[in-house]
């Protein structure tokens, strides 16, 4: 056990962790001719030490990293050279667990995933299993299961939107909205499932428990009220000069690279590129439901804040038209086995377009009660992929507001 | 999008010297995939993104998998003739299945909206020829992901930008992942649910040491 | 101590007693300063405890410092990996005195449902010295808030002189623990056997 004393280690200074220019590793400069501020260019060969660049660990406790997450930066002067993500200080083994367990054991895990998302990620899952064991969902069920899932990407969305202006400077006052409204899907949540967060609610085949008497009505109030939420929201943010100097042409990342990094979600499509598995593998009965694909133009981070609020009115509009028409009849389908459930042999990938993009279930089978490969394909931690390429040559600021633009959930990214 | 038999075909005849094999999907038929061999594994993976009519951009997944040595039992229903008369016939056919590890892609196309493809690579053990090429320089989507089964299940990708571990820390030594993975004994003592968890911890306490 | 029947009849009289240590008490247990750090999934309850509809000011713990050397308490709130495990350690040791942790969860507690993880340590206690824990998954905001009480009748009944007078107050008791290594397979040493020792079962069952 290392003592961590008071004295520093100062062996450290020499290695190159902490970068110190000392005056015998540098020549000075000869005296400028002309002005006595001029910097002299040093050549881009040298070492970074020799090169005067700053290496800079940010996290992995930081309140900027949303949780645990470590980047190395490596600054010129104010602005970023290398960027490099440290993953795994939240690795839960989340895989190994799923492969040790059954079929159903994995479901409550899959709620810590995003745990903002609980309910789209139970989704995801059951969507893979239904495809490994070729099982049918009931029509109230998916309904149920479109309106749970909806409530989840509002509730993530604002969520989302009062974290990035935290990361702006406005401490407080839009997050609070955004929770004030939280709050409320989440007492939804919990007279549904029983818990606020981590529900655990869907079941193969269909939900655990149908609607409490009184749940729709108490949920079409909520959906009534969104629209003032979204205006209030949007009349705090959306004009705010402060927001739009600091977002706008920052951080954009062009539709081709996107693509090619397998970017998903939100972060996509404000580059242009329409892609919303809703609209594509038109899971579950989106196809009954009219809503647009809101696209962005400049791929920016005032284009994803854009599409993030976009996405929450047109959210808003598929509650409101489930909401009207939920049809009676089972909620799971009675054939499907809670004990000693067996797929047989094969292996089936399950996705569906969560609130951070495409979440993914790649589950092979071999004929047993586990699954024998229980893959969780993150959305949040591919969206990372061209982090570094989005804040080269910007300033560690603005850095931190991409990053915050990601929409990152650590419990995801590390698994 | 053609179907596997056509694609594999194409595929063969755009890449001289490629081995395409077809593995069957028991589960869901639609989704067999392609395996190809490491060698010409990056040429095949562009040709698939070029090819103006698959256009697969967009590489969703990537995994490891790690499969054990295991003997494989396989019911196979011929037809023979049994006393002069022909009969379809049940027999159990047992081969092994050497153990080794598989890179796997999912592969979608975002402008033509189709998918999946899988696209599978496997080493030849799992011990010390663990090499496969990666396919990073051609999805970039590829370069965390096969970060991860590096590190997890310690396939090594020949061609990566970048190859270090990921999620566990560098100093660490094995990869977690695969099926024959033991973990540090650290349970000592767990009032828990789980009769493996109870178990290992009961092994911290010797039966004298409570009368 | 004064005599409690006196200061009652003081106090009805409209004299209100105290003394230094009670008033030292006060004021530290009504304004805990928490270290802004979330581990997992429990953060986002601690944030919803500070939001509007819990509010955790009313108690006096809305100053959510992001630097340790402001804060006087931890809330480890989360899955603890052993990955993460040396930060948070090296965290408390950069936190002035007094100082307090609050283990938020199961995962805090005891590894919680991850408990089989390879990569999770099986409670922050086998490192750190816990003051309150906090079950559940994830614990109710009210129930942080519920820790939070708890925590500041500790500090109230903490006496100031005496053999038992409060830890930061005693020159001999640590104030800075060893910050485990990464090892091979493993946290090198997986325990400090100085803060934390398997308890004894009881019985053989």
């Amino acid at each position: 056990m290392r003592p961590d004393s008071a004295e520093p280690d100062l062996s450290a200074l020499s290695t190159g962790d902490l970068v110190v220019e000392s005056p015998a590793a540098v020549p000075a400069p000869p005296p400028p001719a002309t002005s006595g501020f001029e910097l002299t260019p040093k050549p881009a060969t040298a070492p970074d030490a020799d090169r005067g660049l700053l290496e800079v660990a940010i996290g992995p406790h930081h309140p900027s990293t949303h949780g645990v997450f470590r980047l190395n930066a490596v600054l010129d002067g104010e602005r970023i050279v290398r960027f490099k993500p440290v993953f795994g200080y939240l690795h839960r083994n989340h895989e190994k667990i799923g492969e040790n367990g059954t079929y159903l054991s994995a479901m409550p895990y899959t709620d810590r995933l995003d745990y903002f998302c609980s309910l789209s990620n139970n989704w995801a899952y059951a969507l893979a299993v239904e495809k490994l064991a070729g099982l049918a969902v009931p029509e109230r069920a998916d309904y149920i299961r479109i309106i749970t899932a909806e409530l989840t990407r509002i509730q993530n969305h604002a969520a989302l939107i009062g974290f990035l202006l935290q990361e702006l400077g406005a401490m407080g006052t839009p997050l609070m909205y955004a929770f004030r409204e939280r709050e409320k899907i989440l007492d939804l949540f919990e007279a549904l499932t029983g818990a606020r967060m981590m529900c655990n609610y869907l079941r193969f085949g269909g939900c655990r428990c149908d609607l409490p008497a009184g749940w729709l009505e108490e949920c079409r109030r909520v959906v009534e009220g969104l629209p003032r939420f979204f205006d209030e929201f949007e009349n705090l943010l959306s004009t705010n000069e402060i927001l739009m100097a600091r977002t706008q042409g920052i951080g954009v990342l062009p539709p081709e690279l996107a693509v090619s990094a397998g970017v998903t979600g939100p972060m996509l499509r404000a580059s242009g590129v329409n892609y919303d598995l809703r609209k594509v593998d038109r899971y579950g009965l989106y196809d009954r439901f009219e809503f647009r694909v809101p696209l962005g133009e400049h791929g920016d981070v005032y284009d994803r804040y854009m599409v993030r609020i976009l996405e929450m009115r047109e959210s808003a509009k598929i509650l409101q038209q489930a909401l009207r028409e939920v049809p009676g009849g089972p909620i799971v389908d009675p054939k499907v086995k809670l004990r000693n459930f067996r797929p047989k042999a094969g292996e089936a990938y399950g996705r569906l377009e969560s609130p951070k993009g495409e979440l993914g279930f790649y589950l092979i089978s071999d004929g047993s009660t586990n699954p024998y490969r229980y893959r969780i394909r993150p959305p949040s931690f591919i969206n990372l992929t061209i982090l570094e390429d989005m804040c080269q040559g910007l300033t560690l600021q603005d850095a931190l507001v991409i990053l915050g633009a990601v929409d990152i959930v650590m419990g995801e990214v590390d698994r | 999008m053609e179907t596997l038999d056509v694609i594999k075909t194409r595929a063969e005849a755009a890449v001289p010297g490629a081995q395409l094999a077809l593995a069957p999907n028991g589960a869901v038929p639609a989704e067999a995939s392609l395996v190809v061999d490491s060698a010409h594994a990056a040429a095949v993976a562009r040709f698939l993104r070029d090819d103006p009519q698959l256009q697969l951009d967009y590489c969703s997944n990537v995994t490891g998998v790690d499969w054990l040595e295991a003997s494989i039992k396989e019911k196979i229903k011929t037809r023979k003739l049994v006393d002069g008369v022909e009969k379809e016939v049940e027999e159990t056919v047992e081969h092994k299945r050497p153990g080794h590890l598989e890179a796997v892609y999912h592969l979608y196309s975002m402008k033509l909206k189709h998918g999946p493809l899988v696209l599978r690579q496997r080493t030849a053990n799992r011990v010390d020829q663990v090499r496969v090429a990666s396919l990073t320089p051609v999805w970039r989507s590829a370069e965390f992901q096969e970060r991860e089964a590096y590190d997890l299940f310690g396939i090594v990708f020949d061609g990566h930008p970048d190859l270090r571990r990921i999620l566990m820390w560098d100093e660490f030594q094995d990869h977690p992942m695969r099926k024959d993975y033991v973990e540090p004994d650290d349970y000592e003592y767990e009032p828990t649910a789980h009769d493996d968890v109870l178990d290992k911890a009961r092994r911290h306490y010797p039966v004298e040491e409570h009368p | 101590m004064i005599d409690e029947g006196l200061r009652s009849e003081l106090s009805k009289q409209g004299v209100f007693t105290t003394t230094v240590g009670e008033l030292y008490n006060w004021g530290r247990k009504n304004s805990i300063w928490p270290l802004n750090f979330g581990l997992a999934c429990c953060a986002i309850e601690m944030i919803a405890a500070s939001m509007a509809r819990f509010d955790i000011s009313r108690f006096g713990s809305e100053v959510f410092r992001p630097s340790p050397r402001q804060a006087d308490l931890m809330i480890v709130a989360g899955t603890v990996t052993k990955k993460m495990a040396p930060q948070v350690v090296r965290l408390y040791n950069q936190m002035p005195e007094p100082k307090y942790v609050i283990a938020m969860g199961a995962c805090a507690i005891s590894g919680g449902p991850f408990k089989q993880g390879y990569n999770v340590l099986k409670g922050i206690d086998r490192y750190l010295p816990v003051d309150v824990h906090i079950p559940g998954c994830p614990p109710r905001p009210e129930a942080l808030l519920h820790a939070l009480i708890t925590l500041q009748e500790k500090i109230a009944g903490q006496k100031l002189t005496g053999p038992e007078r409060a830890p930061h107050l005693q020159e001999e008791a640590p104030s800075e623990y060893p910050i485990p290594d990464y090892g091979a397979y493993d946290l090198d040493p997986p325990k400090n056997p100085d803060v934390w020792q398997p308890p004894v079962l009881a019985r053989k069952d």
